[in-house]
């Protein structure tokens, strides 16, 4: 299926390449470049590139494109779904997935794509099974490596693999039996220049970070699962156990993993956290706009919103900024035109606001569009669809675990159009 | 430093070869140097030799042959995933020389013991496939053996070769079809894919299209009609047309039924649409849409619209996709409409691919909202996203005829739009609307005519020039005007619009030619002398039309005819609209174009092909169905039909026992345990008298024939296929053994004898039957071997299956039906109960020691208040879950009171034990008993399974903890066999013990015994002791041989037995999970020295 993966970054430089089966010459990016070149952003470079004899289908995460070669019909989604996942595993061993780390890896890297995919098809995609071949480089472990010369390839054969619940490790043992659960809401929002909503849609996880001795079986009952409209799980949670009781049940694997995400029905009127005012005029003639921002709170229940980030592309014509905000800090990118401005926590008595005036393009005509004003924050201790965890109970061991739960809210594509 | 002695330097030397391998860089000299380490002992120098090996093995053929041996070593290796590894890598070294070792190396590995192994050699297969597509057939081979393997690991795998080798032979799928469907949601994601991929090519083969209505329908109308005609219009004709369809459809086929097969398919894909994987839920998606009837494929739109969350790319794959489907069926995403709105931020191509699908949503009631959504995309900043929004609006104006003068407004006003390219994808929008209806909207015309001198792109230039001259005659004043302010800028055109002004020319001299003759020849002039040859072949063929000329011939006449004819308006189509032809999620319907290796999806068959060809293994399958879902009656009919069939093989299976025995060893092999079993019987009482047996028999026959009337009024009922199935299979199996019967009468008699005399002691033992339970017994002991007739087939078939399918083939009117039917009479139930009992006192070898099952208490009288529960292991194979151990519950209601709603509750079990709990048991009246079946898997340990057994009043707390010798399931194996397996478990995993064997217990009838009470065994037969012949002594150290696996992770068990001189005996024990071993060991040494 996956004939080779080639790694490119964005200065176009081909600096990893790996192969499954007979190697193909990497001369087969030149189609991939020229697509690039094609493309005005980055992010549109098409994912799927023929060529005439191979197929070429990327995704580009961290300024990095994977680009994998393939030869015959196979699933796009496959592949793309595949690349994701070497992503995320290179992140999971590195911490960040850069250039620099998997060059300074690439030992590791190499050892990594060859346990994923075998002949093209993959082999092992699970992290802790490729936890248990292949340990990720610490600090610690790479000095003692380089004293001793003992190697980071498991001395265990993975067992994991071969047992019924292939996600888990096994002889997991860990002084401090811990299970922390986040549910993060994001809120997807668009909305209209008069303020009113045109769509809004809430879609959480629940991301868990599970550090159990053992086999654990965990079961997580919610007060009102009726809110989940639309789910997808772990594949250790047991699907019949939801489909019957509405609860989860499952075998997790050790350490950080997202157990569950959900959507949440569309029938319950989305309460949005942030209204805001805005002003933002051009003048026909004059070189000079006008921009005034507030932000305000509104549905919070009481909870502060905090880590406010606006973010603005504003039209080419725009020169340069002179704004004056009321607290926080702005940048103006005068070649991307983007305008950001790190507002930090909302107080309600004091409202945040953003004030001046923006120089345009002498004798040019006004610009005809208005920006949109794209708004990150997050609300700690809440769940704004009110989805709330009843119970989490474990069987299978006998120590009692340490448990937390902890619930915020993000915005997600939150916009504001002009 | 590769030669050097450290490792770690080794370690360095290979890691910066591996560097220079990932740069690309060229380190095949290094080859001899780093083959020579593929030996070495430090696993990461070994993986990263592998690594290079596997990398450059192909440009050095020679060298690369220096390592096979290593590999071949490593396959016999006892460690389960060494050998996978071994294999792993010598099947990825592209070397034409090895084909025959891999070839063979492929073949051990896919009957090896460990399903990790089995699923490295599904994996090779497409590897040597494309080494050397001469081993086709016997490639072919293997997956077909592979196919059958009934674990998740291997599933993914070996369809996957599948695919690669012979996707063309979709006969292999038949038998593994419902097995498939059935694991499919414990196969690992990426197997997932590839099955659904292929069930659906396979679906399309086999089974009636389920919109059968609706697809005539689209033939008969969506010929001349477009998707887009507007709603209503469509929505009455379709059910105006449906009703004829329908009473068409009726009239030609049988009103549709969905084959129950097709059915588990969708039923059992649907929980994935839950899967985090995106490529999972595409491929249901597609199946759905390719196979679902109509009215379900809804459900998958929620699933899709939640992918859009994900990363770009895999929006992009889905959006395709999407707008394929909303083509087709509109209704299906229509809720989610806002879903597709589009944010500033989104990449062009997915802005663009949205807008595709809002344009396929649009209808009389949405149109609104859409199109003021579709306002504020055009003051976007990104202009290639407002081209495609201005195209959008064209298309929606077209679609929906209410709209299109306020979009032909919106479109004019944007005329006036800054931006050129807004501007000339506005004109050319507007071209094509205005020409469905030119006569009303000349002033657009005019107000377009006045573009030319600002509009530079020249597409919009040409579409102006063409709106012209088509509607000159609406504008007369200004066409001759731009015809003139065009000859002036001919020469410095582009091509597409000097060929319309020449077009434009054209038209206006034949309609107007006072005004425009000069101008027409100065332009055919210009256009003479061009450079471009199209432009002066056109030039050159409309002079001669029009112009009028001695030489003109009859053309000239109807030029007015050619040019101003009267053009159909075009139809804006959808780019997605012919692509549904391709499967969805596939790559060739991605690029709209065929890729290599693409499958065509077939269309539906017209008549279904023979459903019953995927019946073979599926007994159990439909079985559990009826079981669980029929009503009493219809159970016990089946199970009656059952006995009787049984009752009918008896005598031939017999037969066959004595008459191949010396020739065939398989068979000699199988049976002599069961002829064993038969002289046990008669030693424990060999009262049994022949004449009664002879009554006996004619009354069974009765019985038969009796049995047979009913199961064929029955069958005459439209009850469910498994029993015409199983009919026929009978029928076969009659003729078999008519023949048969004819060559050895002799034999059978002998046989005969042995059998009924084990009944007779068995219908001894129980006191005081009545005429009825006497015959029920007797079927009852007919029910004996179900798994028999199919050890038969199986032996026919080379014997390639292993008996371990024959544990789910036993249907038998076993406990697991009596607890559905709790309300059947308790005495019923209790007779039923004895059924099963006798069943297992009867069953051949393989299946239970001749001894009573040991029962066990669970709950006594005195603490349950009256109510007294035992428990055993039946030793049944448990059918709705092949990994759980069937544990008998025995109740007992000694109280005065009756006892109501008995269940269970809170379960407490160890990690990865499981319980299906046995049906609620309603009412058990004083007095009386009651039976009910629960499987419990244990996960192979003894731990114990801790719940509440509740009654309407009480809870009471028990446990049942599984001796060790019942957490495994006998398995055949042949001598053969069991010595091979015997060899790749030494070491670590073999355990022995000498022992002294217990006065009592030294003839082989009492060791059997013991050994199969004490654990759930099945006996080796061995070729060198006869037991099958009784005259011949058996030799005197006879060794004996038993086989099982654990029921959870089906690890082989073997226990071999050694006797010697005195009593002294050795016992050795081989398992691969060495605390079972251990226990095991223990367990058996007490049943032998007590």
């Amino acid at each position: 299926m996956i004939h080779s993966l080639f790694l490119i970054n964005a200065s176009g430089d081909i600096f990893l390449e790996k192969h499954w089966k007979s190697v193909v010459s990497r001369s087969v990016c030149d189609y991939f470049f020229e697509a690039q070149e094609r493309a005005t952003e980055p992010e549109n470079v098409p994912p799927v590139i023929p060529t005439p004899h191979h197929y070429l289908i990327s995704v580009l995460r961290h300024r990095i494109y994977f680009v994998a070669v393939i030869q015959s019909e196979v699933p796009p989604l496959f592949v793309i779904e595949f690349l994701h996942r070497v992503v995320d595993t290179f992140q999971d061993y590195f911490g960040v997935c850069t250039e620099a780390a998997i060059k300074d890896n690439v030992v590791v890297v190499y050892e990594l794509l060859e346990e994923m995919l075998d002949n093209g098809f993959p082999l092992a995609t699970e992290s802790n099974i490729l936890k248990e071949l292949i340990k990720p480089p610490t600090i610690l472990r790479t000095m003692v490596n380089t004293i001793t010369g003992s190697t980071n390839v498991g001395e265990q054969l993975p067992t994991g693999q071969l047992s019924v619940v292939p996600w888990r490790r096994t002889g997991v043992k860990y002084t401090n039996n811990e299970a922390y659960f986040d549910v993060v809401e994001e809120i997807d929002a668009i909305i209209d220049k008069s303020g009113s909503t045109i769509t809004a849609e809430i879609q959480g996880v629940i991301d868990a970070c599970v550090k159990l001795t053992g086999m654990p079986d965990l079961t997580l009952s919610f007060m009102n699962p009726r809110l989940l409209d639309d789910v997808s799980f772990h594949p250790c949670v047991r699907f019949k156990r939801w489909e019957a009781e509405r609860i989860l049940s499952f075998i997790p694997p050790d350490g950080n993993f997202r157990l569950l995400s959900y959507h949440v029905s569309s029938q319950n009127l989305v309460a949005i956290p942030v209204y805001v005012k805005h002003n933002i005029t051009f003048r026909e003639g004059s070189s000079q706009g006008r921009f005034d921002l507030t932000l305000g709170p509104k549905q919070t229940m009481g909870k502060a919103v905090e880590s406010v980030l606006v973010s603005s592309q504003l039209p080419r014509g725009v020169l340069n900024t002179n704004l004056n905000p009321s607290q926080g800090t702005y940048t103006f990118d005068p070649v991307t035109k983007l305008l950001t401005w790190d507002v930090g926590k909302i107080n309600p008595q004091k409202l945040p606001s953003l004030k001046g005036t923006m120089s345009l393009q002498a004798g040019a005509s006004k610009p005809d569009e208005n920006p949109t004003i794209n708004i990150q924050f997050k609300i700690q201790q809440m769940a704004i669809s009110g989805l709330k965890v009843n119970r989490l109970d474990m069987y299978g061991e006998k120590y009692k675990p340490f448990k937390g739960i902890k619930y915020m809210t993000k915005a997600g594509k939150f916009q504001v159009r002009t | 430093m590769l030669d050097s002695n450290k490792d770690s330097l080794k370690l360095e030397a290979m890691k910066r070869i591996v560097a220079m391998i990932a740069r690309g860089k060229n380190a095949s000299d290094l080859f001899p140097a780093v083959v020579k380490n593929v030996a070495c002992k430090n696993i990461e120098v070994k993986k990263l030799v592998y690594v290079y090996l596997v990398r450059y093995a192909e440009e050095q053929q020679d060298l690369a042959l220096l390592s096979i041996s290593t590999f071949q070593r490593g396959l016999k290796d006892p460690n389960q995933l060494i050998r996978a590894s071994a294999l792993r890598v010598l099947s990825s070294i592209r070397v034409t020389i090895i084909v025959p070792i891999m070839m063979l190396a492929i073949k051990e590995a896919a009957s090896d013991m460990s399903p990790y192994v089995r699923k490295t050699a599904a994996h090779a297969i497409p590897k040597l496939y494309s080494l050397d597509p001469e081993q086709k057939d016997q490639l072919i081979e293997v997956i077909e053996k592979l196919l059958a393997d009934k674990t998740t690991l291997v599933a993914g795998s070996v369809v996957m070769a599948f695919e690669e080798v012979c996707p063309e032979r979709i006969d292999l799928i038949h038998k593994n079809y419902r097995k498939l469907c059935n694991l499919l949601i414990d196969v690992e994601e990426w197997g997932q894919v590839v099955i659904i991929n292929m069930l659906t090519r396979y679906a399309r083969t086999q089974f009636l299209n389920p919109n059968i209505n609706e697809s005539l329908l689209e033939e008969g109308g969506s010929g001349e009609k477009t998707f887009y005609g507007s709603d209503d219009e469509e929505d009455e004709d379709e059910e105006e047309k449906e009703k004829k369809a329908e009473t068409a459809a009726m009239a030609k086929r049988k009103p549709y039924v969905m084959d129950p097969d097709h059915r588990l398919l969708l039923r059992n894909t649907k929980p994935l649409l839950q899967s985090r994987n995106a490529a999972v839920v595409m491929a249901v998606a597609q199946l759905y849409f390719h196979l679902a009837p109509k009215a379900e494929v809804g459900v998958i739109a929620k699933a899709l619209v939640r992918l859009l969350r994900s990363h770009s790319e895999v929006q992009y794959v889905v959006l395709q996709n999407v707008a394929t489907m909303t083509i087709k069926r509109r209704g299906m995403f229509e809720p989610y409409l806002k879903s597709f709105y589009i944010r500033s931020t989104d990449p062009t191509q997915i802005k663009v691919l949205k807008l595709e699908v809002l344009t396929n949503l649009a209808n009389e009631t949405n149109i609104s909202t859409i199109l003021r959504e579709f306002q504020t995309y055009i003051k976007s900043m990104d202009k290639d996203f407002v081209a495609a929004t201005i195209q959008a609006i064209g298309r929606c104006a077209t679609n929906i005829g209410e709209v299109r003068d306020t979009c032909l407004n919106g479109l004019v006003q944007l005329l006036s739009n800054r931006d050129e390219l807004v501007v000339a994808e506005s004109v050319v929008v507007i071209k094509k609307l205005l020409q469905m209806q030119p006569e009303k909207h000349s002033d657009i015309i005019k107000h377009m005519a006045k573009l030319t001198d600002n509009i530079q792109v020249p597409m919009a230039r040409a579409s102006i020039l063409w709106l012209i001259g088509e509607y000159c005659e609406h504008v007369p004043k200004i066409a001759p005007d731009v015809l003139r302010k065009m000859a002036k800028s001919f020469t410095n055109e582009e091509d597409i619009v000097k060929l319309q002004i020449i077009n434009l020319a054209a038209k206006l001299y034949l309609t107007n030619s006072k005004q425009t003759k000069l101008l027409t020849q100065y332009v055919l002039n210009l256009a003479k002398y061009d450079q471009n040859y199209d432009i002066r072949d056109r030039a050159r063929f409309i002079r001669q039309l029009i112009v009028p000329t001695e030489k003109s011939g009859a053309l000239s006449k109807y030029a007015k005819k050619l040019f101003l004819a009267l053009k159909p308006a075009p139809v804006l189509e959808s780019p997605f609209k012919d692509r549904d032809h391709f499967q969805l999620g596939s790559l060739s319907h991605l690029l709209n174009a065929k890729a290599g290796g693409y499958q065509e999806l077939p269309d539906w068959p017209e008549a279904a092909p023979d459903p019953s060809v995927r019946n073979v293994e599926v007994f159990t399958l439909l079985e559990r169905v009826t079981t669980l879902t029929s009503v009493p009656e219809w159970t016990k009919c089946s199970s009656r039909e059952k006995r009787k069939e049984k009752k009918v093989e008896k005598p031939f299976y017999s037969d066959s026992e004595g008459e191949s025995g010396p020739t065939e060893s398989a068979d000699s092999e199988s049976d002599s345990g069961s002829g064993s079993e038969s002289a046990s019987g008669s030693e424990v009482s060999a009262s049994g008298s022949e004449s009664e047996e002879s009554e006996e028999g004619s009354e069974s026959e009765e019985e038969e024939q009796k049995d047979k009337k009913k199961t064929k009024k029955e069958l005459k009922k439209p009850v469910q296929e498994s029993e015409s199935e199983q009919s026929s299979e009978e029928e076969e199996r009659k003729h078999a053994r008519k023949s048969k019967i004819s060559k050895s009468e002799s034999e059978s008699e002998s046989d005969e004898e042995d059998e009924s005399e084990s009944e007779s002691s068995e219908s001894e033992s129980e006191d005081s039957e009545s005429e009825a339970e006497v015959k029920k017994k007797k079927k009852a002991a007919e029910s004996k071997p179900p798994c028999k007739p199919v050890k038969k087939e199986n032996k026919k078939e080379k014997k390639e299956i292993s008996l371990l399918d024959l544990d789910d083939f036993d249907p038998t009117p076993s406990p697991q039906v009596t607890p559905v039917n709790s309300f059947l009479s308790s005495s019923l139930v209790t007779d039923l109960e004895g059924l099963s009992l006798s069943d297992s006192v009867l069953a051949p070898a393989t299946m239970a020691p001749s001894s009573a099952l040991k029962s066990y208490e669970l709950l006594h009288r005195i603490t349950g208040e009256g109510l007294q529960v035992e428990f055993c292991f039946s030793r049944q194979p448990f059918s709705p879950d092949a990994n759980m151990v069937a544990v008998q519950m025995h109740f007992t209601n000694n109280a005065s009171a009756d006892a109501k709603s008995l269940h269970m509750e809170d379960v407490k079990l160890q990690s990865g034990m499981r319980v299906r709990e046995f049906p609620e048991i309603e009412l058990l009246p004083a007095g009386e008993t009651a039976t009910a079946v629960m499987g419990i898997d244990f996960c192979d340990s003894t731990q114990a399974a801790n719940f509440q057994l509740c009654t309407q009043t009480r809870k009471f707390f028990v446990s049942i903890q599984p001796p060790v010798g019942e957490l495994m399931r006998p398995v055949f194996l042949t001598e053969n066999e069991f010595k091979k397996e015997q060899g790749q478990l030494m070491g670590m995993n073999e355990i022995t013990e000498k022992l002294t064997l217990d006065a009592t217990c030294r003839n082989e009838h009492t060791i059997v015994q013991r050994v199969t009470a004490a654990a759930n065994l099945s006996r080796v037969p061995c070729g060198s002791d006869k037991e099958c012949s009784p005259p011949v002594p058996p030799p005197d150290h006879p060794v004996y041989r038993f086989a099982g696996r654990t029921v959870t992770s089906g690890s082989l068990v073997l226990v071999t037995v050694v006797t010697r001189e005195e009593g002294a005996a050795q016992l050795t024990v081989n398992c691969e999970k060495m605390v079972i071993g251990t226990m095991l060991v223990k367990d058996i040494l007490l049943a032998l020295t007590q």
